[in-house]
């Protein structure tokens, strides 16, 4: 061990945002020409730390050093200098460059783009030797999203990268493509790259990484080698505690129908279609979990259930009420008709971020009298509304007058969830529910969600998690690009089967 | 981040960035070779000081009461309404049709209302115009707002130079309307009540401005369409979520917006100059940003601020009196000054302070 | 016939006169929105240059040092819209709005300080501004029928700025297309977080592109005042900064086009000038106050994308503020 520098070392970074300590006394050797798995739950610090070595963010304390030589990295350039190259979570490309610009960008080689030429060549040479296959003139927006991935490494080692860091790389990825990255990866391994992959998905550390580190509430709490752990371990090592794997489902007494849609389809303002004849049956008493990678289709089904977008073709179908595009619904009406919805992306949609808790606690009920009895909104009546449903779920602290910001991401959640269950909705829509919520909360999410189905809610709960559709749902519906893949019952589920219908292949299987 | 203590937010940083404002104009002043102190002197006796000052001054005030009220309404909405100038000349316009119309034919009092809400009818009009092109049309609004203040000009400038201009005269501007037709002035209704009073072209409209400013503060804070408007202001896809009729908000946020800034005229035309004239908005539409900045878009911080640029431009006109190089210009530096600190540069000290109430704290 | 052509040849030369403020300013606005920073601070810059340049030729009797001043003066309201949108992250509008607002008090409470005159500068003699060139063989090619006066009127006899405007259009477009500041101030106004992590200093480009918006509207400044004019009046820019603006808007952000829109605009506002008072054949009156805004209800109607569709860069209008 001793023998051999390590590419990157860090001690005792600390860093705080305000009041938040993002990481505190972190260490971490990285040895080069291996692939390093950073793992921890949302909000373990792994992000911040990172950024820290790629010069995003300057540490409070500690060293860094690069093949033992200690460095100040103050911006990205000194990173990129030192041969660290960054795979960001959400890609750092120009949608409407090329790829061929989008490289160049800040190695052009000289005043008027002189490097264009070599830099075309060096696309094609990383293309040919890596696996790294994109055309230098296609405009980057216009790519899908695992091209645009190999935009991004393609970028770092063309600026002469030999340390590579991936930031989350698989969440928006099929299992497919994320088989191929990790092909790129271990080539890039055997060229003695040396590749340090932040991700929170277990299985992956174990297929690909050489050594794992795991990050605990800022922390650096373990170093293994892969070879010598195991998925249990790391996950207790995250979470701090034994993890009680599983809720438990309770058993489905399905009842009629609740929520149908019908031959959905529905294209965004570029004309893209992002729904391709999408039909599901929602029924009272059951949890249908629907299944998938990010950005196929998930979102814009809830939108257009929830009545946020109007239905173009197709319809939907709740009680005696028939939604489609002559006779459209929006979000106020299909609460009337006693559907709730905590939505995927609950900061920036599930709650005004910067109204007290109180005034969000009667978003999108606000014409209700829980906003007070008479014409004019009651503040007292907000008050004490909020503080029922604070106290009925659990949320902390009990202040009615707080900013929503103010409340951790679990309280946050909670929030939206006593809002959305208060008036015991026949149906509820269900986005990503545990997403950035500690393990204590998701239990208690998880039983709320259970409870409501014992007394006969309708729930479509949509997740990137699959083990957390896995847990809870009754039905797995699984999309892919726009379409319903397939729908299996719980019973009959098998994990490699719904991994090839999230990858589009469902004839394969 | 820590949040400042309360006072700090709300009344330290405030001032601090008005008393650099002042401490830059004053440096202008300086500099032109004026005394500062004695012009600053000179500015608060002409506004509060002299007999009739106060209103004059309260007579600005109710312009900027209107304007910033207007800005502060669409800023509600996230909403940059900069067409306060343009709303204000179309409710001009309102005003100039209902009365050349019809004075001859109904009473007083019937023509006021009837003018009043034409001025507002009119701004609201010109308000939603940009409103729906950004709303349907994706149209940003600073820049449709921008254009409608030109707009508006060169329609008042063709119809006051064409169809409404005074028989026989060649002044762009219409006929006096009926005197039944205008607002009261406070000196006529004090006088009326016993009191003694300078006469100043204060009128009603100040107290239709007050009533507006708790108009619009029950209109924000305590009912469900303020609720949605201030929603949609903090988070579109939050609003979007609840309910609300995201669209149609816009263009209901600008028409009232509108409205407002419209309903400035009412003071200009319908109490002090009674017929329709070119440029009577003369910048108060954009003073109304100022002033909606440093109210912080609240009624009573409002208040305050239209009060502070109704003595501004009541005490800056004295200057035209007292010194021979500063004029009523020089109010308008201030006033640049003002936008810049109080608005652009809203958060300069944020930082310094954040560390000075931090470090106490720890 | 020869008449007619000369009347058209006059309107174009006029047109060419009053589009030169629009096309410096409009490029000065094209290459700040570019980088994402709006310039609404047209109109100030233009207004306080055009001062600047006036008083300083009329005091010193150069017009190299009243261009100088201009250029300084406008750079420097630049310089405090950079401060306070990149630096401080403050709202764009506000910003360009309070610079507008500035320069129309202190070009006057400066101008009476300096000069006594009620805001106005002193005339400016020959020496004090740009004259008109008369470019080689100007009077000789005159008396060719038809190319001769297009030459004599049209092309030759105007002043420095005007040709330097004409040049700037394709020396903006290939700084902004064909060069790598180019390629980074679009990064910067699409996707600023690129830039920052191409290791690119966001903060350095976008002060950049605002100097050089600032340095632009000094050269219109002093075309204004100090050759288009010969002294400062108050208020003098009259709406020209927020013409461009509309002219930017509706070339697209593209210097081509938007050449063409200052063309335009430049042209409505010739056309106006000259129907002033003259009776049309039905119409009667020449509707100049309609003509006047067309530039405006061009502007709405394309914003609306009822004509093309205005399509800004993505980022324009946010601060850059780095990710947790």
């Amino acid at each position: 061990m001793a023998s051999v520098t390590p590419a990157v070392s860090l001690r005792g970074i600390s860093k705080a945002f305000a009041a938040v300590q993002a990481n505190r006394d972190v260490d971490l050797d990285v040895m080069p020409g291996t692939i390093h798995g950073i793992v921890g739950e949302n909000g373990a610090g792994k992000s911040t730390l990172v950024s820290i070595l790629y010069g995003f963010h300057g540490a409070d304390a500690g060293e860094i050093r690069v093949d033992g030589r200690p460095v100040r990295i103050a911006d990205s350039a000194a990173a990129i200098r030192l041969g660290i190259g960054m795979v960001h979570q959400h890609f750092m490309l120009v949608p409407n460059f090329t790829v061929l610009e989008n490289v160049m960008l800040g190695a052009e080689g000289g005043p008027r783009l002189d490097g264009r030429a070599a830099t075309r060549a060096e696309i094609e040479r990383l293309g040919a030797s890596y696996g790294l296959r994109v055309d230098p003139d296609a405009v980057v927006g216009e790519l899908a999203v695992g091209l645009q991935q190999r935009v991004e490494i393609i970028k770092a080692l063309r600026r002469g990268a030999r340390i590579l860091i991936l930031d989350e790389p698989t969440g928006v990825l099929t299992p497919e493509e994320t088989d191929r990255l990790f092909e790129i990866l271990a080539e890039l391994r055997r060229e003695g790259v040396t590749v340090l992959l932040i991700t929170h998905k277990l299985r992956e550390v174990m297929a690909i990484t050489d050594h794992v580190s795991v990050m605990r509430q800022g922390e650096m709490v373990a170093h293994r080698e892969t070879a010598a752990t195991s998925p249990e371990e790391l996950a207790e090592l995250m979470v701090g505690r034994k993890v009680l794997l599983q809720v438990g489902r309770v058993p489905a007494r399905t009842g009629p129908p609740a929520l149908r849609a019908e031959g959905l389809t529905w294209r965004d303002g570029r004309g893209v279609e992002r729904l391709s004849d999408v039909s599901l049956e929602l029924r009272a008493g059951e949890i249908l979990g629907l299944a998938g990678v990010a950005g196929n289709g998930q979102s814009e089904l809830l939108d257009l259930l929830s009545g946020i977008a109007p239905v173009q073709e197709g319809r939907i179908v709740t009680g005696a009420r028939v939604i489609d595009a002559a006779r459209p619904a929006d979000p106020a009406e299909m609460r009337r008709l006693h559907l709730g919805h905590v939505p995927e992306d609950r900061q920036r949609r599930g709650l005004v971020l910067s109204f007290e808790a109180r005034e969000n606690a009667v978003l999108g009920y606000h014409h209700g009298p829980e906003a007070g009895a008479g014409r004019l909104i009651s503040p007292s009546a907000l008050t004490r509304h909020c503080r029922r449903l604070m106290e009925r779920f659990d949320v902390r602290p009990v202040a009615p007058r707080l900013a929503a910001r103010g409340f951790s991401g679990g309280n946050q959640q909670k929030l939206v969830l006593a809002r959305e269950m208060e008036r015991q909705p026949r149906i509820l829509l269900v986005g990503q529910p545990t997403r950035g919520v500690d393990i204590g909360a998701i239990e208690f999410i998880h039983d709320q969600l259970n409870a409501l189905k014992r007394q006969g809610g309708a729930i479509l709960l949509v997740s990137v998690e699959l083990d957390e559709i896995l847990t809870l749902a009754d039905r797995i519906a699984v999309m892919h690009a726009g379409r319903i893949e397939g729908v299996v019952a719980r019973e009959d589920a098998d994990i490699g089967e719904i991994g090839m219908m999230m990858a589009g292949m469902r004839g394969a299987a | 981040m820590t949040p400042l203590p309360r006072w700090v937010e709300l009344g330290l940083i405030p001032l601090m960035n008005l008393a650099l404002a002042f401490l830059i104009a004053g440096l202008v002043v300086w500099l032109v070779g004026e005394d500062p102190v004695r012009a600053l002197v000179v500015m608060v006796e002409g506004a509060f000081v002299y007999p009739g000052a106060l209103g004059y001054t309260l007579y600005y005030t109710t312009n900027f009461l209107f304007t910033g009220l207007a800005v502060a309404v669409a800023f509600h909405a996230m909403l940059f309404n900069i067409g306060g100038e343009g709303q204000a000349a179309i409710g001009g316009l309102g005003i100039a049709l209902v009365l050349v119309l019809l004075d001859p034919y109904l009473p007083g009092p019937v023509l006021i209302l009837l003018a009043i809400a034409g001025a507002a009818a009119f701004g609201a009009a010109w308000g939603a115009i940009p409103g729906w092109l950004q709303a349907y049309r994706g149209s940003h609004i600073v820049i449709t707002t921008i254009m409608l203040n030109f707009i508006a000009a060169g329609i008042l400038v063709g119809l006051l130079t064409g169809p409404l201009m005074r028989p026989g005269q060649s002044s762009p501007q219409t006929r006096e309307f009926d005197p039944a037709a205008r607002l009261p002035y406070i000196h006529d209704i004090a006088r009326s009540l016993g009191f003694e009073a300078t006469t100043t072209p204060l009128n009603l409209s100040f107290v239709l401005a007050l009533l507006a400013a708790a108009g619009v503060w029950l209109l924000i804070w305590r009912t469900r369409w303020g609720f949605e408007l201030r929603a949609l202001g903090q988070s579109e896809p939050a609003a979007a979520y609840a309910g609300v009729p995201v669209a149609r908000m816009v263009v209901q946020a600008m028409a009232v917006s509108g409205a407002l800034a419209g309903c400035m005229a009412l003071n200009e035309i319908l109490g002090a100059q009674h017929k329709l004239l070119l440029n009577f908005t003369s910048g108060y539409g954009f003073t109304g940003i100022a002033v909606a900045l440093m109210g912080r878009n609240h009624p009573v911080g409002i208040f305050l601020a239209a009060l502070l640029f109704g003595a501004l431009y009541q005490g800056g006109a004295e200057l035209d009196f007292e010194f021979r190089t500063i004029t009523r210009e020089m109010v308008l530096v201030i006033q640049g000054l003002i936008i810049l600190f109080s608005g652009a540069l809203a958060l300069m000290f944020v930082p310094v302070l954040g560390r000075v109430f931090r470090a106490r704290r720890a | 016939m020869i008449d007619l052509w000369r009347d058209i040849l006059l309107l174009f030369d006029a047109t060419l006169r009053l589009s030169t403020p629009l096309i410096f300013c409009a490029m000065a606005g094209l290459i700040s929105e570019r980088a994402g920073v709006i310039d609404i601070g047209l109109e100030g810059k233009l207004l306080a240059s055009a001062f600047a340049a006036a008083a300083v030729a009329a005091l010193t009797g150069s017009v190299l040092a009243g261009l100088g001043a201009a250029l300084l003066t406008s750079m420097a309201l630049a310089l405090v819209h950079a401060f306070a949108t990149v630096t401080h992250r403050g709202e764009q509008i506000i910003s360009g709005v309070a610079i507008n607002i500035l320069a129309s008090g202190l070009t006057i409470v400066v101008g009476i300080a300096l000069f006594q005159q009620g805001g106005q500068t002193p005339t400016l003699g020959p020496g004090e501004r740009f004259g008109p060139i008369v470019l080689p063989l100007a009077g000789t090619l005159g008396g060719v029928p038809l190319l001769g006066p297009l030459y004599a009127e049209l092309i030759s006899g105007h002043s420095a700025p005007v040709y330097v405007a004409l040049l700037t259009v394709p020396l903006v477009a290939w700084v902004v297309n064909r060069t790598t500041f180019g390629l980074r101030l679009r990064a910067v106004g699409e996707m600023p977080a690129s830039v920052d992590s191409a290791g690119l200093s966001v903060t350095g480009l976008r002060y950049g592109a605002v100097l050089i918006a600032g340095l632009l509207c000094g050269l219109a400044g002093t075309y204004l005042s100090a050759a288009h004019g010969a002294g400062f009046v108050r208020e003098m820019s009259a709406g020209k900064g927020y013409i461009a603006l509309a002219a930017m808007i509706f070339g697209n952000w593209r210097p081509w086009r938007v050449l063409f829109a200052c063309l335009l605009f430049g042209f409505l506002e010739a056309g106006a000038a000259r129907l002033q008072g003259v009776e049309l054949p039905l119409i009667g009156q020449a509707p100049v106050e309609l003509i006047l805004i067309l530039p405006y209800l061009a502007t709405v109607v394309v914003l609306a994308g009822f004509i093309g569709r205005a399509t800004p860069p993505r980022a324009i209008g946010q601060p850059y503020v780095k990710e947790r």
